[in-house]
């Protein structure tokens, strides 16, 4: 009953400040210029002769996965704000006079970005997937809209959103400084990691600890990205391996920052 | 009506480090009465409450209400209704959200947010964003935060302050009539004179240990040794008080004689024919003695 109460708390926390939609609104702008953009590149080099890079059958997976692939960001700042701007702006005080069972909030505040996390999956979906398709529609590509591959690829896409708001919420009780924790969300999902991924892709042996990184996890959960598309792509997780590497990391720096930061004095 | 329960200060001790912030407080808060937190700056007021509502965990000892920590309460916020510092807000969010989401959390009625803004006469300004408020409206949100329960138990920290003369006529009115229901109300102040006129009892702390408690009369020590007086001739009014044997010092507006009573004075003064300009005992008055308690930091 009282997770109940603190899931309804933080959904009412999330819904009264600007933050979501701001974000939610950059997201599909961003999300639906790359999906249409690469969508009508692609499309127009495959239309043109001895340069087939993929077939057209390929191609709306491909384009569909913006969603997360570029998107992904903003579920996992969406979550880190959430957490750190109770710190920031000291109202874990009042939180915690309402709901003195820190893990109920905490747990509380998890849900509710989870749920969060899924809606901004369904947003990202709608701008690919609409951009996308609208695009591929005009060079005669088939955009696969009726295809079961592509509706298990949404659900999983989704998935992956959800995970990438929770990874923020560890990260947000793991790192409180709201500064510190946007400068490492934007320094390793925008630069680190992509180096990261090309850097392990070049040998064996470290592609197979590069796929253990997040974005490389969330990758092989959605199924198809931009990224496994220009490192060949060989060495990739199930897509279950993957959402249990994401939900890992989540829960992880999670059960760290409850017992670092969440449970600390108020003061 | 809500009957209030004690609050019960056992043996409370917080260390930072090698630094006792609260050192062995014990002190009972009783439900009927408005009761004076008070202390200089720095003397662990806002540490002992935030002991006692469970956001800062006593190094040793135990805060309770009735016997029950604030982690353990059934209904935290219809029991206590608590409100520290003035800014624990998200300035992006309105006022009515910002008592919603609390209300929510505690499962309160949903007329609830609204019900205590307008207590605290902010009901006309319930949509607007905390971020545009005054301090004084702050000061009201965070009591309105505290009566979003209706609780049996008020504790606050400072919530004079930043209050204009009218705001603190009205918290006052409003405190004394909560009191007055049978609810323990329990108010922090750094100032004496801020909440003179507002508590029956007063617990008064200085680096951290408890120095003073009692009814507010007892603060009052007007068996004052000090007469100032004045004449044209002031200087032979001095001279004729010091041959009677007093200790006197010269003061802008004239002669302050210790350990004297304004009788005797007026007397020397008529007997050598000197007419007198001003004759008074000082008072020393409640702020006197809370300074004297507090030691010197007080006076800062």
């Amino acid at each position: 009953m009282n997770i109940v109460a603190s899931l309804r708390s933080e959904i009412t926390k999330l819904t009264s400040t600007r933050l979501w939609w701001v974000l939610a609104v950059i997201m599909v702008g961003y999300v639906a210029l790359c999906a249409g953009g690469l969508a009508a590149i692609l499309s127009g080099v495959g239309t043109q002769a001895g340069a087939p890079v993929l077939s057209d059958a390929q191609l709306p997976p491909l384009i569909y996965s913006f969603a997360t692939s570029v998107g992904y960001v903003f579920p996992v700042l969406l979550g880190a704000l959430a957490v750190t701007s109770e710190f920031r702006f000291q109202s874990l005080t009042p939180t915690f006079l309402a709901t003195p069972r820190r893990g109920t909030v905490l747990a509380g505040k998890m849900t509710a970005l989870v749920l969060a996390g899924a809606m901004f999956g369904v947003l990202a979906l709608v701008a690919s997937m609409g951009a996308g398709a609208a695009v591929l529609g005009a060079f005669g590509i088939d955009p696969q809209l009726g295809s079961p591959d592509t509706w298990a690829f949404v659900g999983r896409s989704i998935l992956a959103m959800a995970l990438w708001a929770a990874i923020g919420v560890g990260l947000g009780a793991l790192v409180p400084s709201q500064i510190a924790a946007i400068v490492i969300v934007l320094a390793f999902t925008q630069f680190l990691e992509p180096l990261l991924r090309f850097g392990a892709s070049i040998t064996d042996w470290s592609a197979a600890i590069g796929k253990f990184l997040p974005g490389a996890a969330s990758d092989a959960l959605v199924g198809s990205s931009i990224f496994t598309l220009t490192s060949g792509g060989g060495t990739q997780l199930e897509w279950w391996q993957g959402a249990l590497v994401l939900a890992a990391i989540a829960a992880v720096a999670t059960a760290i920052g409850y017992f670092t930061s969440w449970r600390r004095d108020v003061s | 009506m809500p009957t209030g329960v004690p609050i019960e200060f056992a043996h409370v001790t917080k260390s930072f480090g090698a630094v006792d912030a609260v050192s062995d407080l014990s002190f009972t808060v009783e439900p009927g009465q408005v009761t004076g937190f008070l202390g200089p700056n720095g003397a662990g007021k806002t540490t002992s409450l935030r002991m006692l509502l469970g956001l800062v965990t006593p190094t040793s000892g135990t805060a309770t209400f009735g016997g029950t920590t604030y982690g353990r309460l059934g209904s935290p916020l219809t029991t206590v209704g608590a409100s520290l510092e003035a800014a624990s807000f998200h300035p992006g969010r309105s006022a009515r959200n910002h008592l919603a989401v609390y209300a929510q959390a505690a499962g309160l009625p949903s007329t609830a947010p609204d019900a205590a803004l307008e207590k605290v006469g902010l009901g006309a300004y319930g949509a607007r964003r905390v971020g545009g408020y005054s301090l004084g409206m702050r000061q009201r949100l965070g009591l309105a935060f505290a009566l979003l329960g209706d609780p049996s138990v008020l504790v606050l920290d400072e919530p004079i302050n930043g209050l204009d003369p009218e705001g603190i006529k009205w918290i006052r009115l409003l405190l004394r009539g909560m009191a007055a229901e049978g609810r323990t109300v329990l108010i922090s102040s750094h100032l004496l004179s801020e909440v003179q006129q507002t508590v029956d009892d007063v617990i008064i702390i200085s680096h951290g240990k408890l120095v003073h408690r009692g009814e507010l009369s007892s603060l009052d020590v007007s068996d004052s040794k000090q007469v100032q007086v004045n004449a044209d001739d002031r200087e032979r009014l001095a001279e004729v008080i010091r041959s009677a044997g007093f200790e006197v010092a010269n003061l802008r507006s004239g002669v302050l004689v210790e350990n004297a009573d304004a009788a005797a004075i007026g007397r020397l003064a008529f007997d050598a024919g000197i007419p007198l300009t001003a004759l008074s005992q000082k008072r020393t008055g409640l702020e006197e003695s809370f300074l004297t308690l507090v030691g010197e930091e007080g006076a800062l």
